[in-house]
């Protein structure tokens, strides 16, 4: 019997949910870590420990061990009635987050100083300051930590496939629970996940050329 | 702590502005973390017989036990994984086109697999017969060894071209001009990087839960459902218990680095020790060679923290 | 500035505060006694060792050799298979039956190396030899005997329905349309209850207790698995769940051990039947699953071991 063929929706669906779990944990951790390591550099002193805190207790935690506080901590303290795949994504985003804002961090200590001098000489507040001139030229330090933060990403979301979302590692056990060879089960859902890792290389390898021609 | 560049020294106006956000701001995050304390508060969590459960000498051998475990995959797959790592890099680097097209696609390989799966494929017997540990272990170094190869290789890769010129200058052989000049350049320079990836290595031990081995986060979870307490399994507590131990031990990995990062800082050899930040942008740092922006942390110092990859 | 590093300090002293008083504490078990599986029945138990015992088989030979006898086991069941998490001692019918075994065998209770194996991992965990019997409310089925040999079945559990006591929707597997139910990850009642036929919406997760905890948080409906499973954890968190329904399947409980190993599956089978036949069954049977609640039926009759 060929695992591919006879069960080609299951790994379809844990494919799809491989890729939903990544883009939506992504877009959470760009836009929260973009927050962070604006906060760490800003002239108000309680969002600066607070990025501080957020950035070091998240890195410093097993991811597992965040999965543990969203699947029985959150729900039952703060929020009773979310989605498992709500949870999922706040686990890997928050997680990831962290890893953002510091590669978005070190990205603005790339940027020339005469830049941010300039950007206050004429006048700009921090804000303008960080999102006309400091932010957009960091971009081009940041893209290439990003694909690998991003890569590192999607392999962590197989965590999740032991919390009830179906993803590939979930779907590789549902498999040899079946009884099929586990040696072929393995062999293609590495693939799989080798098409979504090197896609996202590929991406970020044309993000990074298209931005040095811009400059 | 001198201001920031991204800011101007705040006048009048500003400062009373800043005063505001900064009562506002900390009120917020007391607010938030008083909002959670309540709830935790409302749902019985600090009932002193749910932390009751620490105090008994069972529970605490069982934790030093668990504790003891993790440390012990974590220093064998630290040290595997470094000597994988320079046979890694040695291959990456060979002149041999062959040896280096399997290095390439061996590091890439085992980058993209999720280490879970790695872990778990090595266990249920891929390459034989391994128990847990070993299994645990040997995946571990695995992944590991793949992203230090590339730290080190990008390490080797700073090294002024003049030191390996010279090396051969001097007629040493390839081997010498390795084991003599670059690497040892290489690892000094690279060394907060290598111990932020350890760090992963360390958090990277708890996926060991899959496979049976009884780590920290396998007797956690075992705490956490066996031992209710009037009814309420004491999930709260041992996450609190268990995170703040598994934030120790990174923590104290961390503060090694940073130490390292300034003693290296502080030796006069003209070879810049990366500042424990990507590498890839501390690359491109230094080629675009023009002053950069140093935002000052909230400490006054810069932080050590790259991860060169960050799994679980 | 200071606050990151403090806050560090704290996180740190604490950790070291509680490895390093690992040896002081209190003695005794921790958490809930008077709801805690009471153990109180099976201390009195025991069961006499054979001195002689021979089997031709390789597993035995090595387990001889090393002196100790390694069983697999679940460690989250209260009332089958349950491991206090304070004094490490294992409770429970499947643990009783172990050392039955293991005494016909030649083994002490004390020569058994216990091994916690989750549900997922069993099958894996007996073909590579890294536990010489599973004994972990494990079912015979047809697919699990391509990978390992079975003896049993000793007990008949079947699946069940576990809710809140104030539950009153569900009252059996006809009742679960739309609500949540859950199992762990790839569980024959699982697979079950999705069916059109139930048309459950199912939670997945790893651990039984883990549903169970989320049950008591009300972010599930349900929980599904064996009966006898279900009954523990009834009777664990008492007066807060209870357990619904006609059992809607039949899980033969056998004895997992790895394929082809013939001779060892023989004595296994007699030293089942030989406690069977002199009351012990019985006795374990009344000290574990009889607590939670489970009515005593006198064991089945084994099938055919191929």
């Amino acid at each position: 019997m060929n695992v591919l063929l006879d069960n080609l929706s299951l790994f379809r669906e844990g494919f799809i949910g491989t890729l939903k779990l990544t883009g939506a944990s992504a877009l959470v951790a760009i836009v929260l870590g973009v927050i962070v390591a604006g906060f760490r550099v800003s002239p108000v002193p309680p969002l600066r420990i607070f990025g501080t805190l957020w950035v070091t207790l998240l890195r410093n935690t097993p991811l597992t061990l965040l999965f543990l506080v969203a699947f029985f901590v959150v729900p039952k303290v703060l929020f009773p009635d979310l989605d498992s795949f709500l949870l999922a994504v706040a686990a890997c985003g928050f997680y990831t987050s962290a890893f953002v804002a510091e590669a978005v961090r070190s990205g603005i200590n790339t940027v020339p100083l005469g830049q941010a001098e300039a950007a206050r000489s004429i006048g700009m507040t921090f804000t303008q300051t960080m999102r006309l001139i400091v932010l957009p030229q960091a971009t081009r330090t940041v893209v290439p930590p990003l694909s690998s933060i991003f890569i590192a990403l999607t392999k962590n979301t197989a965590i999740a496939g032991a919390f009830n979302n179906v993803d590939l590692f979930n779907v590789s056990k549902t498999l040899s629970n079946d009884g099929y060879d586990i040696t072929m089960i393995f062999i293609w859902i590495t693939l799989a996940y080798l098409i979504v890792t090197y896609a996202i290389n590929g991406l970020f390898r044309l993000l990074e050329h298209r931005l040095e021609v811009a400059r | 702590m001198s201001a920031s560049v991204l800011f101007d020294a705040p006048g009048p106006k500003a400062r009373v502005r800043n005063v505001i956000y900064t009562v506002v701001g900390f009120a917020a995050l007391l607010g938030g973390i008083a909002w959670v304390i309540l709830r935790l508060n409302e749902k019985g969590e600090f009932d002193p017989a749910l932390w009751d459960i620490f105090n008994y000498a069972g529970i605490r051998q069982n934790i030093l036990d668990a504790l003891l475990a993790t440390l012990k995959v974590f220093a064998l797959a630290g040290v595997f994984s470094l000597v994988f790592a320079v046979f890694l890099c040695v291959a990456r680097l060979s002149d041999h086109k062959p040896v280096r097209w399997v290095a390439v696609a061996f590091i890439d390989l085992f980058r993209s697999i999720p280490l879970l799966i790695t872990i778990f494929a090595l266990w249920v017997g891929i390459l034989g017969s391994l128990t847990p540990f070993w299994a645990l272990v040997v995946g571990l170094t695995i992944y590991n060894g793949c992203v230090q190869a590339e730290v080190l290789r990008a390490g080797i890769n700073a090294v002024p071209k003049g030191q390996k010129e010279a090396a051969y200058a001097i007629g040493l052989r390839k081997s010498q001009v390795m084991t003599l000049v670059l690497f040892p350049q290489a690892i000094r320079s690279m060394l907060p990087t290598i111990i932020s990836q350890l760090v992963v290595t360390l958090k990277d031990t708890s996926l060991g839960f899959m496979i049976l081995y009884p780590e920290l986060l396998h007797s956690a979870r075992l705490i956490a459902n066996n031992t209710p307490v009037n009814g309420v399994y004491p999930f709260v507590q041992t996450v609190a218990v268990f995170g703040a131990i598994y934030i120790g031990l990174c923590l104290i990995l961390s503060w090694i680095a940073t130490w390292i990062e300034k003693r290296g800082r502080r030796a006069k050899t003209g070879i810049k020790v990366a500042s424990a930040k990507e590498p890839a942008a501390s690359e491109v740092a230094q080629a675009s060679g023009t002053t950069v922006l140093t935002v000052p942390d909230p400490r006054g110092e810069t932080i050590v923290d790259t991860t060169p990859d960050s799994s679980s | 500035m200071k606050l990151r590093k403090s806050a560090a300090t704290a996180a740190v002293v604490a950790a070291l505060a509680l490895t390093a008083t690992a040896c002081g504490g209190k003695e005794g078990s921790a958490g809930d006694k008077p709801k805690g599986p009471d153990t109180s029945g099976t201390k009195a138990l025991s069961y006499e060792v054979k001195k002689d015992a021979k089997v031709d088989s390789p597993v035995f030979e090595a387990a001889k050799k090393r002196g100790k006898l390694v069983i697999g086991a679940k460690a989250d069941q209260p009332y089958l298979g349950f491991e206090d998490q304070s004094t490490k001692e294992r409770s429970g019918f499947d643990i009783e039956i172990a050392k039955m075994v293991a005494a016909d065998l030649g083994f002490s209770a004390k020569q058994i190396e216990w091994k916690t194996v989750d549900s997922g991992a069993r099958e894996t965990a007996v073909s590579k030899g890294d536990v010489d019997l599973m004994i972990g409310t494990y079912t015979i089925n047809d697919e699990r005997k391509k990978q390992v040999d079975f003896v049993g079945p000793y007990f008949h559990a079947g699946a069940s329905l576990l809710v809140r006591k104030d539950e009153k929707d569900i009252k059996g597997a006809e009742t679960v349309r739309d609500k949540k139910v859950c199992s762990i990850v790839g569980s024959t009642p699982l697979q079950n209850i999705k069916k059109p036929k139930y048309g459950a919406k199912v939670t997945e997760l790893s651990k039984y207790s883990e549903c169970v905890a989320q049950l008591l948080n009300n972010q599930i409906d349900a929980v599904t698995t064996d009966d006898a499973i279900l009954m523990g954890y009834a009777a664990q968190n008492e007066g807060k769940l209870k357990v619904v329904g006609k059992p809607f399947s039949d899980e033969p409980y056998g004895v997992g051990l790895k394929k082809g190993d013939a001779a060892l599956q023989k004595a296994v089978a007699e030293a089942i039947t030989a406690h069977t036949d002199n009351g012990d069954y019985k006795k374990a049977f009344e000290a574990t699953l009889g607590k939670s609640g489970s009515e005593y039926k006198a064991p089945p009759a084994f099938t055919d071991p191929k």
